[in-house]
């Protein structure tokens, strides 16, 4: 088989190979069940997806029944339609992003240098708030910040914020939501690159009179950018496609996003057609948004 | 030159060398302050982390009835009858039954790939990465909304939304992260641990057993608990192939608009706290074993 004669090709190249297994089947049958179930489970849904968004309503048909037709202009009636709700996605991700970045790197990196022997302690405490539901600390947001709640009632007796100011049901709301929920997929993989810096190479920084400041803006920082690059990315992909933050939090249709229209064309509406081609529309902008990121920030290998 | 050096944990750069006899408190106090500035950030942001944590757990303790919206009262009552509000226990059971289902078949396919990618030299590896990696760059609502419509489309050949639907969906989506959980472990094994057994005459399969699948075992142990995290909290793509079947987070986002009975936060908090439990337990477990 073609597969043997590429297996002893020079000592370091990698995955290490212990000798005498190369020649086997065995990497494709550990890899059939595995791959067959992400091909039948993930390729096709989404071929037939594409299918789907071309399709139009039967005529003299009842709800829900559609046919084939290529009609590729329902791209263009769907984001036409739906504008203002995918660039109110993409706005809303990317500022949420920012805002988990900047609150996710100093946490991140006070766990990595600052926390001693607490650090695994801490680093449980960031990805804990995962294991109480998300709707559910969704929702005790909303209720925190209800206005007849404890927080805006003392800001309004401070008059801090205006009296008839509400918090919730607006879209600070739902970018504070979306910011908080993604929190952790941002500060995990900061930490993780933000750890495997050799101290020594901080050291070495100061011994060259570097201040603080220097150390971190060419050391620290450089050394951590595949975490920023994973910890953006891990943040606003499902930030962009979220729609419970803005169904929960939000709650008027001037905050509603791409993920909620896709679900009330599904259910509410049922046409499928329109619902599909959104969701098309939405991977291929995240997923091309995502490649010339990581072209720009130069991380090859993600996974 | 005219920088100083400054001196080892002083971070706080040439002001703090220099001699200020008139307030020395002020200045001892913004030295602390330099020193300590990025813990005392992080109990802040800790503080923001637990913050609804801190309000599921106060109002699981809250007589407050069906909606549970105002404090009316502390009791024991919920904690002590979790399943008085009836939906919220086969809810509950429902994304247990799911999860640990899941979890286990992404789990047993998950590590097996991990191996392929790992150990094996094959065709088609960036083929297989990519097949990997896209469902973890794709939002949750358009692997939703295809799975939704491949079940719709497969409904003429007996395909009913349902459990074993939320059970497919959800491997579909713990793989890619039990994969890179576990290829990750693989990845940081010392090689020379293999050889070695190897050379003691070991043969494959007891290499395998007795060696490698050891020390990978944290990893698939991580990659299970990532996958059971992730599938009993899910509600996206739950939420668009379960049919009439309840789960835990549909329960709480479907109940959230006439008010969540006091149980579900009851449920919420003891997941934390359980979750917490194990975590650190663990952890203690671990540097018990190797004291270094």
């Amino acid at each position: 088989m073609a597969i043997a004669s590429v297996t002893h090709t020079g000592p370091a190249a990698p995955p290490p190979v212990p000798a005498g297994r190369s020649r086997s089947l065995t990497p494709y049958l550990l890899l059939l069940p595995g791959i067959a179930w992400l091909t039948i489970f993930f390729v096709v849904p989404i071929v037939t997806l594409f299918g789907t968004s071309l399709q139009v309503p039967a005529e003299g048909g009842e709800t829900g029944v559609f046919v084939q037709a290529f009609r590729f202009a329902n791209y263009v009636d769907a984001v036409t339609e739906y504008w203002a709700q995918f660039s109110r996605s993409f706005v809303y991700a990317g500022i949420a992003t920012v805002l988990a970045l900047a609150i996710g790197y100093p946490l991140a990196y006070m766990i990595a240098f600052k926390a001693g022997r607490l650090r695994n302690l801490l680093l449980v405490l960031v990805v804990a708030p995962f294991f109480a539901s998300f709707i559910l600390r969704t929702i005790a947001w909303r209720q925190i910040l209800a206005d007849e709640g404890f927080v805006v009632s003392s800001l309004k007796w401070l008059h801090v914020i205006p009296q008839t100011a509400t918090v919730t049901a607006s879209a600070v709301a739902v970018v504070a939501g979306i910011t908080y929920n993604f929190l952790p997929f941002m500060t995990l993989p900061l930490y993780a690159s933000l750890e495997r810096i050799d101290p020594r190479l901080l050291e070495a920084g100061s011994d060259l009179y570097g201040n603080g400041f220097t150390v971190f803006r060419k050391v620290t920082f450089p050394l951590s950018l595949p975490g920023v690059v994973a910890g953006t990315l891990l943040t606003f992909i499902p930030a962009a496609g979220d729609y419970v933050n803005a169904a929960l939090l939000g709650r008027q249709p001037g905050t509603a996003m791409i993920g909620n229209v896709v679900e009330s064309r599904f259910f509410r509406i049922v046409d499928y057609p329109t619902a599909a081609s959104l969701s098309f529309v939405l991977m291929a902008a995240i997923l091309l948004l995502v490649f010339l990121y990581i072209r720009k920030a130069g991380t090859e290998e993600l996974v | 030159m005219t920088t100083t050096v400054t001196t080892a944990g002083g971070t706080a750069g040439p002001r703090a060398d220099r001699p200020a006899p008139s307030a020395p408190a002020l200045l001892r106090a913004r030295r602390w302050l330099g020193r300590n500035a990025l813990r005392i950030y992080g109990a802040i942001a800790f503080a923001y982390l637990f913050t609804p944590i801190a309000y599921i757990t106060v109002f699981s303790f809250n007589d407050g009835g069906r909606s549970n919206l105002v404090w009316r009262g502390f009791t024991l009552k919920n904690w002590a009858n979790p399943c008085g509000a009836p939906e919220v226990c086969s809810a509950v059971g429902n994304s247990l039954k799911i999860g640990l289902t899941a979890t286990v078949i992404a789990t047993v396919l998950g590590t097996m790939v991990a191996f392929a990618l790992g150990r094996h030299r094959f065709r088609g590896r960036t083929a297989t990465n990519l097949v990997l990696f896209l469902p973890m760059a794709t939002p949750e609502v358009v692997l939703a909304a295809s799975l939704l419509t491949l079940f719709l489309q497969m409904a003429p050949i007996g395909i009913r939304l349902g459990v074993t639907t939320i059970v497919i969906a959800h491997v579909m989506f713990c793989l890619s992260f039990v994969v890179v959980t576990v290829k990750a472990r693989i990845a940081g094994l010392d090689p020379r641990l293999e050889q070695a057994a190897a050379d003691l005459y070991a043969t494959e399969w007891q290499t395998f057993r007795r060696i490698t699948l050891p020390l990978v075992a944290p990893g698939i142990a991580g990659g299970a608990l990532l996958a059971f995290s992730l599938s009993f909290d899910d509600f996206i793509i739950t939420n668009f192939v379960s049919g009439n079947v309840n789960t835990f987070p549909k329960f709480v986002y479907v109940s959230a608009q006439r008010g969540i009975p006091a149980q579900a936060y009851v449920i919420g908090a003891f997941m934390f706290f359980l979750a917490l439990t194990i975590v650190l337990v663990a952890d203690i477990v671990r540097r018990r074993r190797a004291p270094k």
